[in-house]
């Protein structure tokens, strides 16, 4: 290999750096990666950048934490820029012309200059790092929107019909450069700070790992458009486990009752056939603001899977308990309706807003009881936070009583069952609970724990 | 086969492809490399296209194997001609046994399919597996000896191994996830919406006879209904079709009645349409 040491020495730090992000990354990829970096040599970073991209990588939900990744290791320069900003309102004449004109490369150029000018910070001016947050709030780039609008409408590039996707085009240019900044920032840190820890502190893990309870808005929307996706994905996964299972033992008796015309040798092993079970789910959500993101997207996929399950029905609570099984739509996902008709027409809360595990419980024991029969698999969604009040265990009992089974998806760290008020040590003693932080391990669980 | 990455987008766009630089690159790597080169994204973005170009411009035999759920090592390797096998058996009646048996399993009898065709023989080929997650497991397993060492054994024949490698292009629409292990043989690449300047090149290209300014404001409000969440974005494959009406239509520029008569040329959900006409502040009809 021709590869110079150092290009090498980076390449596996890079991919350390992805794999402990969870991307699975072999040795014969790495070779493969400077293979590539070989043939298609270090002078265009961007080549370099989708030739790894494509020896690495496996899938395209990987991308978003290469690119800042790569960013990092294979950086676009060293220091900062060679030209300094001149003043905010220098800077903010010559971001209203680049994005008026739609120049990446202006706009990256720019991006640079506006960290080194105004995102540093410290004690002393740039001695403990560079804040992009700094940068942004500084500059303010949305302020920019009406201008560069009047400026591009000014010189006739934008008439007719198409004039009405002038401000979303323009807000997508600021929010590109505003992601321009971060990298820049990331850069910066870590010529101060090392690359490798800012490689795996500072860039966001992929959606399918982002804590639901920390999820931004971003990430939620991102992780709702995975719905479909997944519940594709689990949908064949349980259709092959049920093929499986279709294949059941030898049925002795009647294997033998067959026999007797072949004079009792069995010629035709005949198989125990499984009766198909018509499985139903009850599925009990809290939906209270702490575990919101975890609980509408989980009953999304599960809603998303009623293929499968032609009975499934959907509880809510907060402190009182509702059946919401008619206000989602069947094959739709469609969350942001989902959310706000739970808000509008389903009676969730009484007296108080926040949560209470016992009370609820109970009343879905009472009220809905007759949802839960020997057939039936229940999950309970939340984070076992009783806000102090009894958690009326008596009423979880009589669920898990007649239930085929329970479970209990927390969206809580196991480490922090059972701290403050959280009563989770007291359910996981009747309820089987497993952690569920993520969409990653909430997809091993649903296809492990539903009933086939 | 390439010489560069600039070599690989001049000599695709030739063909009539127009490739972004990811893709040029990830062509550049699988021919340098001799990887097969798996192909992702969502529909209409021309992942069937692109083997097509290559074999265009490598003057090589397209071997295609389509991809679908019960698709078997008979459909995708070789099998015996049964028939045939026969009739030889009958019409040899006075042979010994053995010279039978040594003649009814030779190449004459064998029918090749896709996979072996794409192996054999000396002359260019690429081998375009189409819509890989169409198929089972059990052919990716398959699959494996293929694309990692070029062979494919034939228990009557012995291993047959390529003299000369195919071009191999996979393409999924990722409605199973592949196996890791197939994954890993594979270059990777993602075939995204083009950006606005490629995909105004494309219409342009494919649509001769638009007018340029018509070409951006089309482009522009593809853009604008990607960005919204909808629940089937239009692809590249729907914005020359709507260009192909605009033109047919006569328009020559684009007015809200004009985009409201043709949205359906770019949506195919009822729902997308109703959104999109509001969030585009069209008059309901």
């Amino acid at each position: 290999m021709t590869t110079p040491a150092g290009v090498a020495e980076r390449l596996t730090s890079l991919v350390g750096a992805l794999r402990a992000h969870g991307v699975r990354i072999g040795t014969g990829e790495t070779v493969d990666a400077a293979r590539a970096a070989e043939v298609l040599g270090l002078a265009d970073r961007e080549l370099l950048r989708e030739g790894l991209a494509a020896t690495l990588l496996h899938g395209a939900g990987q991308r978003p934490v290469f690119d800042p990744v790569f960013d990092l290791y294979f950086p676009r320069g060293v220091g900062g820029p060679e030209r300094k900003a001149a003043g905010r309102d220098d800077l903010r004449d010559r971001l209203a012309a680049a994005l008026a004109a739609d120049d990446q490369a202006m706009m990256g150029l720019l991006a640079a200059e506006a960290v080194d000018g105004f995102g540093g910070y410290g004690s002393s001016p740039e001695s403990d790092g560079w804040s992009s947050y700094q940068t942004l709030e500084r500059l303010r780039p949305q302020t920019l929107l009406a201008r560069v609008r009047d400026d591009v409408r000014g010189r006739g590039g934008s008439e007719g019909f198409t004039d009405r996707l002038l401000e979303d085009e323009i807000r997508r240019r600021i929010e590109t450069f505003r992601r321009l900044v971060a990298t820049e920032a990331r850069r910066r840190v870590a010529e101060r700070r090392g690359r490798d820890e800012i490689a795996r502190r500072a860039v966001t893990p992929t959606a399918d790992r982002v804590d639901f309870l920390y999820a931004g808005k971003a990430q939620l929307a991102e992780l709702r458009r995975a719905v479909h996706p997944l519940a594709r994905k689990l949908a064949t996964r349980l259709a092959a486990r049920r093929r499986r299972a279709a294949r059941g033992t030898i049925d002795l008796r009647r294997t033998l009752r067959g026999s007797l015309s072949t004079g009792g040798v069995p010629m035709k092993p005949v198989l125990r056939r499984r009766r198909p079970v018509r499985p139903e789910l009850v599925l009990l959500c809290d939906v209270s603001g702490s575990v919101s993101g975890f609980s509408d997207f989980t009953m999304l996929l599960v809603q998303a899977l009623h293929d499968q399950f032609s009975k499934v029905r959907v509880f809510a609570f907060v402190n009182r308990v509702d059946e919401v099984t008619g206000l989602l739509r069947r094959g739709t996902a469609d969350p942001e309706g989902f959310s706000s008709r739970i808000d509008a027409e389903a009676r969730l809360t009484g007296y108080h807003g926040s949560s209470d595990y016992g009370m609820a419980l109970g009343e879905f024991a009472e009220r809905y009881g007759d949802a839960v029969g020997p057939r039936t698999t229940v999950f309970v969604l939340g984070d076992a936070r009783t806000n102090m009040s009894d958690p009326n265990l008596p009423a979880v009992r009589q669920i898990a009583g007649q239930a085929r089974r329970v479970y209990w998806l927390n969206p809580e760290p196991r480490s922090s069952w059972g701290t403050g008020d959280s009563a989770a040590p007291d359910y996981a003693e009747l309820i089987e609970m497993h952690e569920c932080r993520t969409a990653r391990q909430l997809s091993a669980l649903v296809a492990r724990l539903l009933p086939v | 086969m390439f010489t560069s990455v600039d070599d690989v987008s001049a000599r695709l766009a030739e063909t009539g492809y127009l490739a972004s630089p990811a893709v040029a690159t990830t062509v550049f790597l699988a021919d340098r490399l001799g990887k097969p080169l798996l192909v992702e994204g969502p529909a209409g973005v021309g992942k069937t296209e692109l083997a097509k170009a290559v074999a265009q411009v490598a003057e090589a035999r397209l071997v295609r194997l389509q991809c679908y759920e019960g698709v078997d090592e008979s459909r995708a390797l070789y099998e015996w001609n049964h028939a045939k096998q026969l009739l030889r058996i009958s019409a040899g009646r006075d042979e010994t046994w053995d010279e039978t048996r040594t003649d009814i399993f030779s190449e004459e009898f064998l029918l090749t399919r896709p996979l072996l065709t794409a192996i054999r023989g000396d002359d260019p080929k690429v081998l375009l597996i189409d819509e890989t997650d169409k198929a089972d497991v059990e052919v990716e397993g398959l699959l494996l000896e293929v694309l990692s060492d070029f062979q494919v054994t034939v228990p009557e024949l012995g291993t047959i191994t390529a003299t000369r490698r195919p071009f191999v292009v996979l393409t999924s629409n990722a409605s199973r996830e592949l196996s890791e292990a197939l994954r890993r043989r594979c270059l990777f690449l993602h075939i995204g919406f083009p950006d606005e300047e490629l995909e105004r090149r494309i219409v342009r290209l494919k649509v001769p006879g638009l007018d340029e300014t018509l070409a951006h404001s089309v482009v522009r409000v593809v853009g604008a209904l990607r960005a919204m969440d909808l629940r089937k974005v239009p692809s590249v494959a729907e914005t020359i079709d709507w260009a192909r009406t605009l033109l047919a239509l006569g328009a020559d520029t684009l007015d809200a009645t004009v985009v409201q008569a043709t949205l359906g040329v770019l949506l195919k959900h009822q729902d997308d349409v109703l959104k999109a006409g509001a969030k585009l502040d069209l008059d309901a009809l």
